[in-house]
């Protein structure tokens, strides 16, 4: 039994170890030998200090960044082993922030490097270190087993909801590709169609754009799940606060009529169309002198760069300037709304210049509640949420989203093969890739559903 | 009334594919071997299509050969026409296969078997194996022979209490008119080994000056040829061709208008017959839109005008056979020399097997080829190479050998078996390996032969021309990560006539041949420093340059794939004794006791919660 000590179990995995709900402080967990060093890709520290220079029981106040940038102010707890829950070394991570930050800092921790932890695997290498007893052991797994099979039974089996018919129609696709290649290859002799590299080429492609709108999908039941970190950005005077407020159903910023009221970032949390947002309304964008309003506009910047949802503010009372000209270079890709408030006053704003420059674009007033409406629409559209169906969205886990997306790789990987000329049985083993990421969400093998296919589509044999 | 015939290390059961390679391994580890054949004329025959080789089960003839074993060898004395299958769809599916000489080929292993010092071949039919004092069984013969022996190999093939089908005919018999082994399945039952019933077919062969050559598909071999063994250094020559023909509207409505009369369609079959190698009823059946299937007519040898009909096998009654052979183009007048037929037979469950073979309540007793499920000559022998060897490893005291399914399509093989179990008789493919771009025909001396030398099977001679092939290749690979072209006009030439981009400056030789466009040959003539190689290093080297992103990935899938191969399950766990492993999941385990994490990982119905408490419970053992 020596070998059992050095399986797996010493590569990082990491989660989120809070629970997963909206609000508050939010904790990833990262356990294994290498902790620190996964955590160091994706956390540093105010001070320069590294994580390897501190002791155990000591934390470090810092940043978490992806490969687009700051995430999240974050603490970092580091445990040095035996002393941590799984006896590994641990870096904890707290992060402020919703579900939706919390949730692209793991992301960030998975491409650092650590695997994502599986049902109980915490709980599994606590035990395998002593560091609880086998009782209690059990008795998660048994918790976590019960509830995996719950979930899957009526995400992929019971129910029919968009996402799973997703999942099986390009499952299906990619396993009827593997099969012809399987049984082309496996009898050259019989009267099997030959693979034709441009409908395979057709059907990697096809396989692309739905597993990216299931992604989409993914991405749209956060959403609705986790909230959206949103800015109301614009102009000084350009009624964001008014905006803020009537989405919030209250004053929750100070509106006054001069401009520049708002100096510092307000947040709130307002139900939209039925997506929480995390809206911030910022202060206004304008070249000023004034240091105290110069370090709120920065944050403004800084707010925009990383929400996920961009209120743009317009007025269309008044000609656009260079203040309006800056924002929308600010915003560069940042998905975004273009507001055009104030339609109720006399129009001098150039709208169509507007929506030359933003696919979205609505018009309203913030002070009469005239075309809240389209708003509300239109945010539903841009974050995909218009298309999903509520009950399915709710079952899909980051270990689940992690089997669609290297199924999206293999897929690309077998796509950009096949364009180059390489062999099809290199290609055969990139779509089988795929086709067994995917049945990680089915529970399937992928070898046994290409031999069955193979046989009951095609007429093999001597 | 019995008698004491004395006393052996190995008696092999059957001396097909599967129990030629057993015994021959066992006698070459220094085993006395014993090998029973019900007749003497039937050693190492070929009842159904009288070729060797072909997709995956090339792969697995070059891997025994590899290992020491012996089919290779003799396919490559045998062969009529030998071609490399898949030319063109990559180096992982390219498959070699051979038309042979049939009674040449049984002439030649029986010979190699008489040869074999510590091998004695006997006919005799087996009609009991019982245990014997001291972890040793008794093997006793219809003549009342009883010997004494320390392991068993079953090679029984479809021997075992064998039943003919042809229409409403049927009889107790074994393949190629031979008498069926009637009385050891019963042996075996009572001593609590579990068998089924499963059911193949072949068809008819038919007269060589009866058929119409004209006007069908002549399938011609492949120019050089490509020798299966390792060994044959100068490969023989193609002497004979295959010829092509289709079943048309015609045979279908004979055969759907004699559907009733089929006994696998009327009921009388109760034997589980094969997906991939169905009778043309089948095929008709199964796929009624089909308008036509294509057949291959293959000699049978070169002393005789015997003609197999390949893709033709049937159980219909013989004035049907007639009848639906008459026909398809080439066969109007064609005569049936002999019937097609169905043969049921009795076979092991292979999931009371573990990974050598031997079954797991039963120490000494191992099961190869059909007997343990399978089917075709090629996985017969392969397994039979793994149960003679660890038979004689054990004996001797060695440690086993174990090939997981990384390490070969055997392993492949063994472990599809053992774990999966199969319900109906199990043919390799390539498809069913998920290594695949790593467990090529021309590597399998890389992969096999330093275990066959470890082992035991490999000899000197061949163990040195194997190092020297080795050295060569990692020679060629460093050369081509050095040596830079100029871009000349001349290399551009090349490059722009093969379908790919000219280069601007200098470019490493593997950097061009990671090209899918670019080989070896398509350099040949502005590569001045090529050394005086075989052939087999370039394409070897090329393999690997050209694939070699692949090929980390499926390494890397290896090595995690190996992790939980190293974790031993103990023998006799009692796993309705661990909370926590769902019931469905309990039985599976319990059924099939696998030896490792690995295995159980493959079990279908066990789920990854299931493992991860059995590896809790399994640390948890470790601790205490």
């Amino acid at each position: 039994m020596q070998h059992f000590f050095d399986m797996p179990s010493k590569s990082a995995i990491a989660a989120i170890s809070t629970p997963q709900a909206a609000g508050g402080i939010g904790v990833i967990r990262i356990s294994g030998k290498d902790a620190r060093k996964v955590a160091e890709k994706v956390f540093y520290s105010v001070s320069g200090k590294k994580l390897d220079d501190i002791k155990g029981y000591r934390a470090l106040y810092g940043r978490v960044r992806d490969e687009k940038g700051d995430i999240d102010e974050a603490v970092a707890l580091n445990f040095r082993e035996p002393n941590s829950y799984t006896g590994e070394n641990v870096v904890e991570l707290s992060c402020h922030g919703g579900l939706t930050v919390l949730r692209r800092v793991l992301r960030a921790v998975f491409a650092a490097g650590a695997s994502p932890a599986g049902p109980g695997e915490f709980t599994r290498r606590a035990f395998m270190n002593g560091k609880i007893s086998l009782t209690q052991a059990e008795s998660v797994m048994q918790l976590i087993s019960a509830k995996g099979e719950a979930a899957a039974r009526s995400a992929l089996a019971g129910h029919d909801g968009a996402l799973d018919k997703k999942i099986k129609s390009v499952k299906d696709s990619l396993v009827a590709a593997a099969a012809h290649l399987s049984a082309w290859a496996d009898y050259p002799e019989e009267d099997i169609p030959q693979v034709n590299p441009d409908n395979l080429g057709n059907t990697l492609l096809n396989a692309e754009k739905d597993l990216k709108g299931l992604i989409d999908m993914f991405e749209a039941g956060r959403a609705v799940r986790e909230g959206v970190k949103t800015t109301i950005a614009g102009r000084p005077n350009a009624g964001k606060s008014t905006l803020m407020n009537l989405l919030s159903g209250c004053e929750r910023s100070i509106v006054t009529e001069y401009a520049g009221t708002t100096r510092d970032v307000v947040e709130n949390t307002v139900m939209f169309g039925g997506i929480p947002l995390l809206l911030s309304d910022t202060a206004g964008i304008r070249a000023s002198a004034d240091p105290v309003e110069l370090i709120g506009v920065n944050r403004a910047y800084g707010m925009i760069r990383s929400s996920e949802l961009v209120l743009a503010v317009f007025d269309a009372s008044q000609p656009l300037g260079g203040d309006d000209m800056n924002l929308i270079k600010e915003i560069g890709k940042t998905r975004c709304v273009a507001v055009v408030n104030k339609i109720d006053l006399p129009l001098k704003a150039d709208i169509d210049f507007i929506k030359g420059k933003f696919k979205h674009t609505v018009c309203m007033s913030a002070v009469t509640g005239e075309g809240l409406k389209r708003l509300e629409e239109t945010v539903a559209s841009v974050l995909g949420t218009d298309k999903l169906e509520p009950e399915s969205c709710m079952l899909f886990t980051e270990r689940q989203r992690n089997a669609a997306e290297k199924a999206l790789r293999f897929v690309r990987e077998a796509y950009g093969a096949l364009k180059s000329g390489v062999t099809l049985d290199a290609v055969t083993v990139s779509v089988e890739g795929a086709v067994d990421a995917l049945l990680e969400l089915t529970g399937e093998k992928a070898t046994q559903a290409v031999v069955d296919s193979v046989f009951s589509h095609f007429c093999v044999g001597k | 009334m019995e008698y004491d015939a004395g006393n052996y290390d190995v008696a092999v059961v059957g001396a097909g594919h599967a129990g030629i390679e057993a015994g021959l391994a066992a006698a070459r580890l220094g085993c006395s071997t014993l090998v029973f054949t019900i007749n003497l004329d039937a050693v190492g025959n070929c009842p159904c299509n009288p070729s060797i080789g072909g997709t995956a089960k090339g792969h697995l003839v070059r891997e025994i050969d590899a290992l020491g074993g012996e089919m290779g060898k003799t396919t490559d004395e045998c062969f009529l026409q030998s071609r490399m299958l898949n030319k063109g769809k990559g180096p992982a599916v390219h498959s070699l296969r051979a038309q042979i000489d049939r009674r040449k080929y049984s002439t030649v292993m029986k010979h190699k078997l008489e040869l074999q010092p510590n091998l004695f071949l006997k006919q005799a039919e087996v009609v009991g194996v019982t245990h014997a004092e001291g972890a040793l069984w008794h093997v006793t013969t219809r003549m009342g022979a009883s010997y004494t022996v320390k392991a068993v190999v079953f090679a029984t093939g479809t021997y075992l209490t064998g039943k003919i089908f042809v229409g409403d005919v049927s009889y107790d018999g074994g393949p190629d008119g031979m008498f069926p082994a009637a009385f050891l399945g019963e042996s075996l039952k009572k001593l609590g080994i579990s068998l089924r019933r499963f059911k193949t077919g072949t068809p008819a062969r038919v007269l060589r000056s009866s058929i119409d050559f004209g006007g069908l598909e002549v399938q011609k071999g492949d120019d050089p040829v490509v020798p299966f063994s390792y060994d044959t250094l100068v490969p023989g020559k193609n002497r004979e061709v295959c010829y092509i023909s289709w079943t048309n509207e015609k045979t279908k409505e004979i055969i759907l208008k004699n559907i009733g009369r089929s006994p696998l369609y009327g009921g009388k079959i109760e034997g589980i017959g094969p997906r991939y190698c169905p009778s043309i009823e089948t095929k008709i059946m199964r796929f009624k839109d089909k308008k036509r299937h294509q057949l291959f007519i293959e000699p049978c040898g070169l002393d005789t005008e015997e003609m197999y009909l390949q893709g033709m096998s049937s159980s219909l009654p013989e004035d049907v056979q007639i009848a639906f052979y008459h026909t398809i183009p080439g066969l109007e007048h064609v005569q049936i020399m002999r019937t097609a037929y169905a043969i049921e037979y009795d076979c092991a469950d292979p999931l009371q097997l573990n990974s050598t073979l031997e079954f797991k309540d039963f120490p000494g007793l191992y099961g190869a080829g059909q007997f343990n499920g399978s089917s075709g000559y090629e996985e017969a022998a392969a397994q039979g190479i793994v149960a003679g060897i660890n038979a004689a490893l054990k004996i001797k005291g060695r440690e086993p050998m174990v090939l997981d399914r990384a390490s070969s399509y055997i392993g492949t093989l063994v472990d599809d078996l053992i774990t999966k179990g199969t319900d109906e008789p199990y043919r390799m493919m390539t498809s069913r390996s998920e290594y695949r771009l790593v467990l090529r025909q021309d590597n399998a001396d890389e992969r096999m032969t330093p275990i066959g030398r470890k082992i035991g099977l490999i000899n000197d001679e061949r163990w040195a021309r194997f190092l020297t092939k080795e050295n060569q290749k990692k020679e060629e690979l460093k050369r081509a990560g050095e040596t830079v072209f100029a871009p000349t006009e001349e290399l551009n030439g090349i490059l722009v006539s093969h379908g790919t981009t000219p280069v601007q400056t200098g470019v490493k030789l593997a950097d061009l041949l990671r090209r899918p466009q670019i080989s070896y040959g398509a350099l040949k003539s502005i590569d001045a420093g090529r050394p005086d190689f075989p052939e087999a290093v370039f394409e070897n080297a090329e393999i690997e340059i050209k694939y070699e992103g692949y090929m980390k990935r499926q390494k890397a899938q290896i090595t995690e794939m190996r992790r939980y191969e190293k974790l031993c399950l103990p023998e006799n766990v009692d796993y309705g004794s661990i909370t926590g492993i769902r019931a469905e999941a309990q039985e599976k385990l319990q059924a099939v006791r696998p030896e490792n994490i690995g295995q159980a990982s493959r079990i279908s119905g066990v789920s990854p919660a299931d493992i991860s408490v059995l590896l809790i419970w399994l640390g948890r053992r470790g601790k205490g």
